[in-house]
């Protein structure tokens, strides 16, 4: 059986046209890579720097290892905590990506459930559905991230805000983004559910809930599995953005985003590396995912192939 | 020398699955004032020799021998800024669906200039004198008035006669024509075939008409050709290739064709037919000890009513408003009753719109009736809301759906597709038991086992619409409604699934109710019919009596409409009255 898929795998024509673009393959390799170690930082990582015991202010600002400063235990050099560059993007890209995939898994179930609703329903339930996400269209991804990301933190207690931070944020960062979901799949469904399988399934009585499940949704989420990839990328740089205006993951475990602001008030006295490196990373990531999104998006759209 | 010469043409569509040859060594020749009509079924690649031959090959497609001569003179090497000199200027083209062919953003008048200015290198005011001149010559009334509106404000027919005008507008010395009315209801068909033809004769114009329809190849061609996967099997006149076929799948061809003249018992065995062969069922079909024949306490013809339509109507609303009286409703189907006896196939005939699609799902219970009432078996069906009651209603009546790509969900294994409805009404009890009896079923409608496991994409329309008939028997159902289920497949496949039809009723004694805007095929499906215009039923009667002595004067002029085919070839047909074979 596993050998059956594999080899329908090998010939389907999205492996094909995978085999065919270096541009794909590339940036695979390198979403996969930087996942990868993320996903083993703490096993791959020369340090570890949310332990307070190992840190050394006597380390702090130290250049990378080439410069004429440079100390050989930090490849990438230190923060102004004394923390490893490298541990530190390999631990904060793990934060970084957990907060997007999260965030995007979050849109996505809002997003496909409304807009699954919204077009088969038709109608009032349609109209309510759609202003509203019209109305939050009129504003900015971010600042109704920072909206959230502020009224959570005037409702909650303070000594609750650090613990809760990553999951006000992935709210914040996932109802910011659902509406394209929403949309998209509205469209859809309106084409599907008046083909005739439906109206099939219909005639031998099934309820809308299960015709949803069991026959519209699997036919709708072709365009969303693009969306989600392209949606990771910017989910990942919302996540940077928020966490260099501060309100994002506090300093302490700190992201991206967070590592870049703090090497921010350092540029001026000539520590690039503090921000430099984890821009490069970030930047790394998002492009490299945001490329793999556009290849699925022309692989599975048959008039570019 | 002829007007078009085709010289051995060979296409070849390249992919990654190796080449496939589209087109093997066809000659082809055309002369002034004549019309060639090219007929095969879907694939056998006729749009791709119209397409050649007006230099619009889409890529992977590539012509790897051959020459095609316009006047002497060879035009399929000529560069493309050449080839736009000729398209258009010399050889104009008529596609299938007048409704993309136009711009809609611009008017009538604007193509037609624009296209004149372009090609005969004229002034804005003559080009215009002419396109009053053309408009006026494809029969299209107040030609000053109608040049400046756009494309939607001119009817699918009217449309078609701009495509025309359009095509003839720099008198072209060929005019290609593909599909020109597969789009278009009987009536307007007869006028455009007219026009066309008239058009030809007078103006010494060579037309290739593409088509897969034996009607309107039999109604204007002097000559056909007949292809078979990209090969030319026959040519000749068209009234010694349709009357005496000499290369067999010709004559399983036209033994295909549905007649308006003749009523068949069955289709005759159609040979060429794609990859399946139709198993002959008609002796084996042991339906008693099968799924589909347990436990029936029905079957069997009788006077009694199953279905009974009273008043019926229905109302869509087109524009919805707040206020009553600003809603823009159209009455779809308008106070239709008529009854169907248990056993028999009722037709229902019409022209697009006329609301027969409708009222089958209103029967169905797709759509909530406006008005009236649809009782089955002696129950109100429209005022059921007892669950249990439902279920029982809804297992007796099954529908076999037009469009054979879109009633099969593509992302569901045929199995899981076919045992839905057993698994939904839990008609079997173990998992088993479901796989035992939809393999049955699907060998009952003539696929193998190997079905089960695959995907839709897998099949052709054809055995799609049997898989869609397999579903449709799951149920076990008293009632089956067919809309149009062969109006989207090729000659010799309709021909299939009409006799597997013919056959399920017999043996199973299903009570049928079948829509069609085909006349032909109703005459060969139907018991009783009823014609419907405008979501009104103008007239019912036995098919027999309806064809020989119409009453209405619409059915008269929809009799009249059908294309004659009376001097196809009979070879092998399987007569239903012997009388008839007789007096021929």
């Amino acid at each position: 059986m596993t050998r059956n898929v594999l080899s329908r795998a090998y010939n389907s024509d999205i492996f094909y046209s995978f085999s065919h673009s270096p541009t794909a393959i590339v940036s695979a390799v390198v979403a996969l890579l930087i996942c990868l170690g993320a996903l083993f930082a703490p096993l791959v990582s020369p340090h570890n720097p949310f332990d307070l015991a190992t840190l050394d202010l006597l380390d702090a600002n130290i250049p990378p290892i080439w410069s004429a400063d440079g100390d050989s235990r930090f490849l990438l050099g230190t923060d102004d905590q004394g923390r490893d560059m490298l541990s530190a993007i390999l631990y904060g890209s793990r934060i970084s990506l957990l907060v997007g995939l999260a965030s995007v898994l979050f849109s996505l179930v809002v997003g496909v459930s409304l807009g699954l609703i919204s077009g088969y329903a038709g109608g009032r339930v349609d109209s309510v559905i759609m202003r509203i996400a019209d109305v939050q269209l009129s504003f900015p991804a971010i600042l109704i991230a920072l909206l959230i990301d502020g009224i959570a933190r005037g409702l909650l207690p303070r000594h609750l805000h650090d613990s809760l931070s990553l999951y006000v944020l992935i709210f914040a960062i996932g109802i910011s983004g659902w509406v394209q979901y929403a949309r998209t799949v509205r469209g859809a469904t309106m084409v599907e559910r008046n083909k005739e399988y439906v109206q099939a399934a219909r005639l031998i009585g099934m309820r809308p809930f299960t015709i949803l499940r069991r026959h519209i949704l699997p036919n709708v989420l072709g365009p969303v599995l693009v969306i989600a990839t392209i949606h990771l990328a910017v989910a990942i740089i919302t996540e940077a953005t928020l966490s260099f205006l501060g309100v994002g993951i506090p300093p302490t475990t700190p992201s991206l985003g967070t590592l870049i602001r703090i090497g921010n008030s350092y540029l001026f006295s000539g520590d690039w590396w503090i921000s430099i490196f984890p821009g490069i990373a970030l930047v790394l990531l998002a492009l490299s995912v945001n490329l793999l999104g556009d290849w699925l998006r022309d692989a599975l759209n048959p008039k570019l192939r | 020398m002829a007007l078009l010469d085709i010289e051995n043409l060979h296409i070849e569509f390249s992919s990654r699955h190796g080449n496939v040859v589209a087109i093997q060594d066809v000659s082809l020749s055309l002369e002034k004032g004549e019309i060639l009509g090219v007929v095969g079924e879907s694939g056998a690649g006729k749009s791709t020799i119209g397409n050649a031959v007006i230099g619009l090959l889409e890529p992977p497609g590539k012509m790897t021998r051959g020459t095609v001569l316009l006047n002497g003179q060879r035009i399929d090497q000529l560069p493309p800024h050449a080839f736009r000199e000729v398209r258009g200027r010399r050889i104009g083209m008529i596609f299938q669906d007048p409704l993309t062919s136009l711009d809609p953003l611009q008017t009538v008048g604007d193509q037609l200039i624009e296209s004149m200015q372009v090609h005969l290198r004229i002034g804005q005011h003559q080009a215009r004198k002419r396109a009053v001149e053309l408009l006026t010559s494809v029969g299209i009334e107040q030609p000053e008035l109608r040049l400046d509106q756009y494309p939607h404000q001119f009817s699918g027919g009217m449309r078609q006669r701009v495509v025309i005008a359009l095509a003839l507008c720099c008198e072209p010395e060929v005019i290609i024509a593909d599909e020109p009315t597969t789009a278009l209801d009987v009536s307007i068909q007869a006028q455009i075939l007219d026009l066309l033809r008239a058009l030809c004769k007078e103006k010494q114009v060579g037309m290739i008409i593409i088509t897969h329809d034996m009607g309107v190849i039999a109604e204007i061609t002097d000559r056909v050709a007949v292809l078979y996967r990209g090969k030319l099997v026959e040519e000749g006149p068209t009234r010694q290739v349709l009357g005496s076929p000499e290369h067999l799948y010709t004559k399983s061809l036209i033994s295909a064709v549905p007649r308006s003249d003749i009523k068949l018992r069955r289709f005759p065995m159609v040979t060429y037919i794609e990859g399946i062969q139709e198993n002959v069922r008609k002796d084996n079909l042991a339906t008693a000890t099968r799924w589909m024949g347990q436990q029936r306490n029905f079957g069997g013809k009788s006077d009694k009513p199953l279905v009974q339509v009273s008043d019926l109507g229905m109302r869509f609303v087109l524009r919805n408003s707040f206020l009553k009286k600003n809603r823009i409703t159209l009455d779809a189907v308008k106070g239709v009753s008529f009854s169907i006896k248990e056993g028999e196939v009722f037709g229902l005939v019409g022209e697009s719109g006329s609301g027969k699609s409708t009222i089958a799902r209103l029967i169905a219970g797709l759509y909530q009736t406006s008005y009236g009432s649809v009782h089955f078996n002696n129950v109100n069906v429209t005022q059921l809301d007892d669950k249990k009651m439902l279920n029982s209603f809804r297992r007796q009546i099954q529908m076999v759906f037009q469009d054979p790509f879109s009633s099969l969900n593509p992302r569901m294994r045929i199995l899981d597709i076919v045992a839905e409805p057993i698994r939904f009404h839990k008609l079997a009890n173990t998992e088993a038991l479901t796989r035992q009896i939809v393999s049955g079923l699907l060998d009952y409608v003539g696929l193998s086992d190997q079905a089960l496991a695959r995907f839709p994409h897998e099949f052709s329309g054809g055995q799609r619409q049997r898989i869609c008939i397999a579903r449709a028997l799951a149920t076990r159902p008293r009632f089956l409604i067919c809309d149009e289920p062969t109006s989207a497949l090729d000659v010799s496949i309709q021909a299939q699934i009409l006799n597997l039809l013919k056959d399920l009723q017999e043996s199973l004694g299903l009570t049928i109710l079948f829509i069609s805007h085909d006349l032909p095929v109703i005459r060969q499906m139907c018991d009783r019919v009823g014609v419907m215009r405008h979501g009104e039923l103008l007239e019912v009667a036995e098919t027999e009596t309806l064809f020989s002595d119409p009453r209405h004067d619409y059915t008269k002029h929809l009799l009249s409409l059908m294309p004659g085919l009376d001097f196809l070839s009979r070879e092998g047909l399987d007569l239903e009255d012997a009388a008839a074979q007789q007096a021929m």
